[in-house]
């Protein structure tokens, strides 16, 4: 376990005061507000890419800040403070992961600078089905001569809608629950038979659902090796959901820290109702939910700079955490801040909104429970 | 010396002088080497390792040399640590010499008293307990009573203590008395060391939940403490007290370690067994052991953090609050979870096959977890004062 260095805080400081000037939670009301058509700024996302943002987990050669995943969590976890809306987790973390390990030297020279200048998008079409479940991808990748043709229907595309490219999941051999004849595509988001739909969701962020009707994929779209797509796959995941787990930490800190100071303000039976031992002790009990979940994160990140090949329990481990500590942060919020705690104009509804998708995505508490205990044999 | 030397000659030294019978796993509590003029070995490799360990200074491996302890490295440590599990080696002492008063005494004790008191604790000669609960002071520990009068060359202590841990076993005790009566309650406390032989001191083991008696009610009637065994200064015996009660409240992963022994997921799958998959075949119970599984890797990955942080010059303070806190309480439910599993085999109270019920009085005892050391309510008071900086806290 390691400490923050100084290089590593001075990113935090650096992420938080750009974030809190270029989108605080204001932002996300706008974007809402005015029914963008991006659901996101494209001024922000090129802001990210001046801040080393975009390149962060893409290897100096091809053009990135390299700041490993410690500093990749950092960023996320500000994020998470300021409710920030950008493709980052898609793009900047898990598409050039999977680039990055999986790709073509001829991929990844095209692609790795790409991302880190913030000029192409990525979104990855993994999920068919309500629940997050990578191994039951059915999506059919059928074999034309040198080519494959795309069969299959995607959803909860997060940034599906925004994409220039798309990593896709697909089944080129084996059932839906087996890990081997999963197969991983990088292609064109416009290419022929691709159909997307935006949908917006209860945190007023995109993703997209997304028909595949005879799509081409050429030999060299493959990303990886065929039919053994699914340990780069997990790579990727597991980088997104450690990114995941650290906007979770900000989520829920942040809405902790809004809820501590209102105690502080709000008065009610002629005292602040932070004197109330009621409060407190929840209080200090979320505190305490908070610092484990925080140890979690940064080991699960450490993990991944070690080896992510074997960071999938450290992972899941944060990404279950995560979950049951921003429930409960978003919940007893709501419940501290009363009555205002459910309107629109207080944020923390906000907050709670996108608490909502980030436990769902990318596999829930009982999906990473069980993905935990079967690494433990258990 | 390089640390992977280190590591080698620990390891070459640990093959050769770990008797077998201390490589067997520890049943606990009566497995434990507790050490004092009175110890009774339970075996003659028991005292074999306490004193070759002793001889290197490794029951206390932090602790300077001079002193009897290793005069190891904080990272020379770790790797003993490691070393040692990886051959399952037991702990050759446990005491609260080595948990609390020797961190004390080298915080605040003179050269006489380190010399004296240090080098015992670390061979395992003088046991201790401590002196600190009273019937009217518990979670409000500072409105003690134990009254120390000034008598020129000495103290002449009375009064009562409470909840003190094998005070019926130990040789010394450390303890906390008022020695001004007129100052405010923080303000008139002194810590004091006496020897628990010394007249007018006596004890009566309380008999608790679980059967045992790990706890004395202890009094004082006109026992005479000499000066020099006051620690610290006059009346400032709080900050001692607190500083104690800080590395108690941090110290509460050894204690957990113990209990650790005690596979959550290994004990289920003896007793439910594995589904095809070779999942537990319980599904209900798998969900809630994961849960403490995870929340168990927490609580060390927070320890670790606290002590790198702590390191970095990175302050960690009221923090250690939330260590105790959530420890005690995942051990708490822990042990819950035991007693589900176990079913009826874990309400055997007397019988040869639970060897007299050691689960339930595990169980049972797990209850003082969040009670002892500061409350869980007193624990969430501290982070609600000093680190949310509640209003009225």
């Amino acid at each position: 376990m390691i400490a923050l260095d100084e290089d590593r805080i001075m990113l935090r400081d650096s992420a938080r005061e750009f974030l809190a000037d270029k989108s605080p939670v204001s932002e996300l009301r706008r974007l809402r507000d005015s029914r963008s058509e991006d659901g996101f700024s494209r001024e922000l996302w090129s802001g990210m890419k001046d801040m080393g943002w975009t390149g962060i987990l893409v290897d100096e050669d091809h053009g990135g800040s390299d700041f490993g995943h410690v500093g990749m969590a950092l960023v996320c976890e500000e994020m998470g403070r300021t409710l920030t809306a950008s493709p980052f987790l898609s793009t900047a973390v898990m598409a050039a992961t999977a680039i990055r390990r999986g790709g073509s030297d001829e991929q990844k020279k095209k692609w790795l600078p790409a991302i880190s200048d913030a000029k192409t998008i990525v979104a990855l079409a993994i999920d068919e089905g309500r629940k997050h479940n990578p191994e039951a991808t059915a999506l059919k990748a059928e074999m034309a001569g040198n080519a494959f043709r795309l069969n299959g229907d995607k959803t909860f595309v997060v940034d599906g809608h925004i994409a220039d490219q798309i990593i896709v999941a697909a089944r080129t051999d084996g059932e839906p629950g087996n890990q081997s004849g999963i197969s991983l595509f990088l292609i064109d988001a416009k290419s022929p038979g691709i159909s997307i739909e935006r949908v917006i969701g209860v945190d007023s962020r995109n993703s997209a659902r997304i028909k595949f009707d005879n799509v081409h994929a050429a030999g060299a779209d493959a990303l990886g090796e065929i039919g053994k797509g699914y340990g780069l796959l997990e790579n990727a995941l597991n980088a997104g959901r450690t990114g995941l787990s650290a906007e979770m930490l900000g989520v829920a800190s942040e809405s902790f820290d809004r809820t501590v100071s209102y105690l502080k303000e709000r008065k009610q039976f002629g005292k602040f109702i932070g004197e109330f031992q009621a409060l407190q002790h929840r209080a200090a009990h979320l505190f305490g939910e908070l610092e484990l979940l925080r140890s979690l994160v940064l080991s699960a990140c450490v993990a991944l700079d070690k080896n992510p090949d074997t960071a999938g329990s450290s992972v899941s481990a944060a990404k279950f955490k995560a979950a049951e500590v921003v429930k409960l942060a978003v919940s007893e919020a709501v419940q501290m801040f009363g009555g205002m705690g459910m309107t629109d104009e207080v944020d923390i509804g906000l907050f709670m909104k996108r608490s909502r998708v980030t436990q769902e995505f990318l596999g829930d508490a009982n999906f990473h429970a069980d993905r935990f205990a079967r690494s433990q044999k258990f | 010396m390089p640390l992977e030397t280190f590591r080698r000659e620990t390891r070459e030294w640990l093959a050769q002088n770990c008797p077998p019978e201390m490589r067997k796993p520890s049943r606990g509590e009566p497995d434990i080497c507790w050490g004092g003029r009175n110890w009774k070995f339970q075996s003659e490799d028991q005292k074999i390792w306490l004193e070759r360990m002793a001889a290197r200074g490794w029951t206390v491996p932090m602790w300077p040399k001079e002193y009897g302890g290793g005069g190891l490295s904080r990272e020379e440590e770790k790797i003993l640590r490691e070393e040692m599990r990886a051959i399952n080696a037991r702990s050759p002492l446990e005491s609260f010499g080595i948990w609390m008063l020797g961190p004390a005494l080298l915080q605040f004790g003179n050269e006489a008293q380190k010399k004296e008191h240090l080098p015992k604790i670390a061979r395992g000669e003088i046991r201790w307990c401590q002196g600190y609960s009273e019937p009217g002071a518990g979670s409000d520990l500072a409105s003690l009573q134990t009254r120390a009068e000034d008598k020129g060359d000495h103290f002449l202590v009375n009064g009562q203590k409470i909840w003190t841990s094998y005070a019926d076993k130990a040789d010394w005790i450390f303890c906390l008395v008022r020695t001004d009566p007129a100052a405010a309650k923080h303000k008139g406390i002194s810590f004091v060391l006496f020897d628990m032989k010394t007249p007018g001191v006596t004890t009566k083991p309380i008999l608790l939940i679980s059967g045992k008696s790990p706890f004395c009610e202890t009094f004082f009637d006109n026992v005479t403490v000499p000066k020099e065994n006051l620690v610290g200064t006059l009346n400032d015996g709080w900050t001692i007290a607190k500083y104690l009660l800080t590395h108690e409240r941090a110290s509460i992963g050894s204690g957990l370690s113990l209990a650790a022994m005690r596979s959550l997921p290994g004990e289920a799958v003896k007793a439910y067994g594995r589904d095809e998959h070779g999942r537990l075949a319980e599904p209900l119970l798998r969900r809630e052991i994961i849960s403490a599984e995870i929340d168990g890797r927490a609580l060390l990955a927070t320890i670790e953090r606290y002590k790198a942080e702590a390191k970095a010059g990175q302050g960690v303070g009221a923090k250690s609050a939330i260590l105790k806190y959530a420890g005690t309480e995942l051990n708490k439910r822990r042990y819950e979870t035991f007693m589900t599993i176990a079913g009826s085999d874990g309400l055997e109270w007397e019988s040869e096959r639970s060897e007299e019920g050691v689960l339930p009085r595990e169980w049972l005892r797990t209850k003082a977890n969040s009670i002892e050391g500061g409350t869980s309510e007193v624990m969430l008071g501290i982070v609600a004062k000093q680190i949310l900086k509640l209003p009225g806290a």
